[in-house]
């Protein structure tokens, strides 16, 4: 990177907080794998050493919410896990992501029936959408690579420190 | 809040834990406690509840809750066509597409009674066995990560690569391919494909000596499996379960001898059992059907016939894609054929194959329309989930988990 | 002999008289018995030494949507010593509708039952723990009836709010 040039050059280099809360922050995205089916294997597939999630600095997927910035939701969500995929989104913290990975989870894919939930827009806030059946690994590192873009873009100050009844906390 | 304390109540299952005591604990240490090990937990496999009263480190008891991940396949069956079912059959073991493929279309051509050319036949073994693979696969890098020998899932989804290549080839799709058709499979085999399925071939027994050799040679692993979960083999009888967790427990009973569909007859290889029916006796079961696998695909590759690989029945089989496109009539059995359905005649059949997690069978019932009028799906892994209660009880928690693993369970077919 | 034509003849001797129907379509066997005699037959079919059915490899049921004799329970169960998979149909009607359980006989007819009785709402009578297992525990329907519609009934099922 040009940092090293810059270092030996002056000793020091300027910058604003944001752009360098920015880049530490997209560049060291921790997803929460909510690996409900299908889609759940394509994600492992996308951490295999062929499509490699790592060299996005996606290497930590760990199981629990309270580590993680960004939730996969993978697999077709059903009413009754639509109760507990919406307990583990509250229990990440502040500032948090999701993706919808796959035709389920964004519009409730090929299931038209009485137990699936017809996208998970309808209790979550959604980042970015997936689309395929499962996507390919390419898709999913697409859409974090989309996803690292929209850190990007926040500013720093964005995340102040917001009281519980502003955040709606479904106490449940 | 009140309707979901109606709905999503857990009291039943409480009660039935609270009843479920009859085991007793060596050094009880009377400090009882019941958990959730919830549906969201690194290695249930899946969407899978387990709530579990443990006394210490002891699980006393044990009530497993599915239904997590039910998609309501049978309603929907009930409302689609025999060929519209296709891509959904794929989603019901997905780590073994191409096996959940085979088995619907021959319940299908067994319940309208269509001849499928024998080079069809053998593709959908070829498929089959490569399917095989790829879910054995899955199962021993997963099982191996859940116990702690996390370099596996690693290198197991390496060698699986390559047979989603395969795959990709063939049908267009890695993962969910939907490649057989009523009356055969969609496109045929080239020399490229060909070519990558014995370089496969090659590349996996040294890749599986490997594994064996990383896994094998540690004190932790085999001390974490080694007489774990025993299931007695009257016990996998009556309970019901199927595939390598009963040939695991000493039965030797594989669909592909009992009761040969495509050309297995003509196939030789051996059925590896093992009698001692613990973790460790089904994870050499795997490995051993992998191996099994490569043999029988040899023979395959080298058997296979020169012909047809749709078979030619304007009547109930889809015609070639090129000739709809050109000629009258098969424009017309085609517009039939999608709109109004293959029309079976009136009865019932059961028919089964050997999937990589146990026996998969459709129970069909037809009233002569389109549209079956039921659809039941035997799947393995609900079946093979029975035995966890009676497993797990006196066992320490990380040996549930160990449990699990080796039973390997798939939830999108335990809940349909 | 077949297996089948030892089976038929060790039924027909037996049960004779509630042995309504037997069909052969496709090579699959399949008897109809009525509902009161289905425990002592299937108590038979385990326990005589040349038949020996001892692993129940499924229980469904058929939904009709008549009048009469609504429902079809039906069994499948194997057979080690014969190789051969038979199936047993029981018609019961639809008020309320119930039958005999066969866990006692065949353990792992445990959550098949179970399985029915959440998609149908036939009762088990002696199921040793009878709750729904896909839908959950206040659910008030029974999905694959065939009154029941493929989207489901608007507002049975819950969704927590929406988030933000």
């Amino acid at each position: 990177m040009g940092l090293e040039a810059k270092l030996t050059n002056d000793g020091f280099l300027t910058s604003t907080v944001d752009a360098v809360v920015s880049w530490a922050r997209k560049n060291s995205v921790w997803p929460m794998p909510m690996g409900i089916s299908c889609c759940a294997i394509e994600m492992i597939a996308a951490a295999d050493p062929k499509y490699d999630i790592a060299r996005f600095g996606s290497e930590v997927m760990r199981f629990t919410p309270r580590q993680c910035d960004l939730m996969i939701v993978a697999g077709t969500v059903t009413f009754k896990m639509a109760q507990v995929v919406r307990r583990i989104y509250d229990q990440m913290p502040d500032p948090k992501w999701v993706i919808a990975m796959g035709a389920c989870t964004s519009s409730g894919g090929m299931y038209r029936s009485y137990n699936v939930v017809q996208g998970i827009d309808q209790f979550l806030p959604v980042d970015v959408y997936t689309a395929g059946c499962p996507p390919r690994p390419e898709n999913l590192l697409n859409a974090l690579m989309t996803i690292q873009e929209k850190i990007g873009k926040y500013k720093a100050r964005d995340f102040r420190n917001r009281s519980l009844e502003e955040l709606e906390y479904d106490r449940n | 809040m009140d309707r979901n304390a109606i709905i999503y109540n857990d009291d039943k299952l409480l009660k039935k834990l609270d009843g479920d005591r009859n085991i007793t604990v060596e050094d009880v240490l009377e400090n009882e406690m019941v958990i959730n090990m919830g549906p969201q937990h690194p290695a249930t496999h899946g969407v899978l509840r387990l709530v579990l009263r443990i006394d210490g480190e002891t699980v006393t008891g044990i009530v497993p809750e599915l239904g997590y991940l039910h998609r309501g396949y049978e309603k929907m069956a009930e409302n689609m066509s025999f060929l519209e079912f296709i891509p959904h059959t794929d989603r019901l073991d997905y780590t073994a597409t191409m096996c959940n493929n085979v088995g619907y279309v021959l319940a299908v051509e067994k319940l309208a009674g269509i001849a499928v050319p024998k080079r069809a036949q053998y593709i959908r073994m070829i498929v089959s066995e490569l399917s095989r693979i790829a879910a054995h696969l899955v199962a021993i890098g997963t099982f191996a990560m859940d116990v702690g020998a996390v370099t596996m899932v690693m290198w197991t989804f390496r060698e699986r690569e390559k047979i989603q290549n395969i795959f990709d080839r063939l049908a267009g799709a890695r993962f969910t391919t939907s490649y057989t058709r009523i009356g055969g499979v969609a496109g045929d085999i080239d020399d490229v494909a060909t070519a990558m399925t014995k370089e496969v071939l090659e590349e996996i027994e040294p890749a599986m000596v490997d594994m064996d050799k990383l896994l094998l040679s540690n004190r932790i692993f085999i001390d974490r499996l080694e007489g774990i979960g025993i299931l007695p083999k009257e016990d996998a009888i009556a309970l019901g379960i199927t595939g390598p967790n009963l040939r695991a427990s000493g039965v030797e009973y594989d669909i592909r001898r009992a009761n040969p569909y495509l050309y297995y007859d003509e196939i030789d290889f051996k059925i590896p059992t093992f009698p001692e029916g613990d973790c460790l006796a089904r994870y050499f079961q795997r490995g051993d059907e992998v191996r099994e696998s490569v043999k029988i695909l040899k023979q395959c590759l080298d058997k296979i016939p020169a012909g047809e690989v749709i078979a030619d029945n304007p009547k109930k089989v889809l015609p070639h894609k090129t000739e709809i496109y050109s000629k009258m009539e098969e424009l017309i059995h085609d517009f039939m054929l999608v709109s109004s359905g293959i029309n079976p005649p009136v009865g019932d059949i059961y028919s089964a194959v050997e999937n990589p997690k146990g026996e998969l069978g459709f129970y069909i019932v037809s009233n002569g329309t389109g549209k079956p009028w039921k659809l039941k799906i035997h799947s393995p892994s609900f079946c093979n989930l029975q035995a966890l209660s009676q497993l797990c009880r006196g066992a320490m928690i990380s040996d549930v988990i160990a449990i699990i693993g080796s039973l390997d369970p798939v939830m999108g077919e335990a809940d349909k | 002999m077949e297996p089948r034509d030892i089976i038929v003849d060790k039924i027909k001797s037996a049960f004779g008289s509630s042995l309504e129907e037997t069909s052969d379509f496709r090579g699959d066997l399949s008897l109809t018995i009525s509902k009161d005699q289905l425990v002592p037959a299937a108590t038979f079919l385990k326990e005589d030494r040349e038949l020996q059915f001892e692993m129940c490899k499924d229980v469904t049921a058929i939904d009709w949507a008549t009048g009469k004799k609504r429902f079809t329970v039906v069994y499948h169960i194997y057979s080690f010593k014969l190789n051969f998979t038979l199936r047993l149909k029981v018609n019961i009607d639809n008020n309320p509708p119930s039958i005999e359980s066969v866990t006692h006989i065949w353990r792992g007819a445990d959550w098949y039952e179970r399985e029915t009785f959440d998609m149908y709402g036939i009762e088990f009578i002696n199921h040793p723990d009878l709750r729904r297992i896909y839908m959950p525990q206040g659910f008030e329907y029974y999905p694959l009836r065939k009154e029941f519609p493929v989207m489901g009934i608007p507002g049975s099922l819950p969704l927590p709010k929406k988030a933000e």
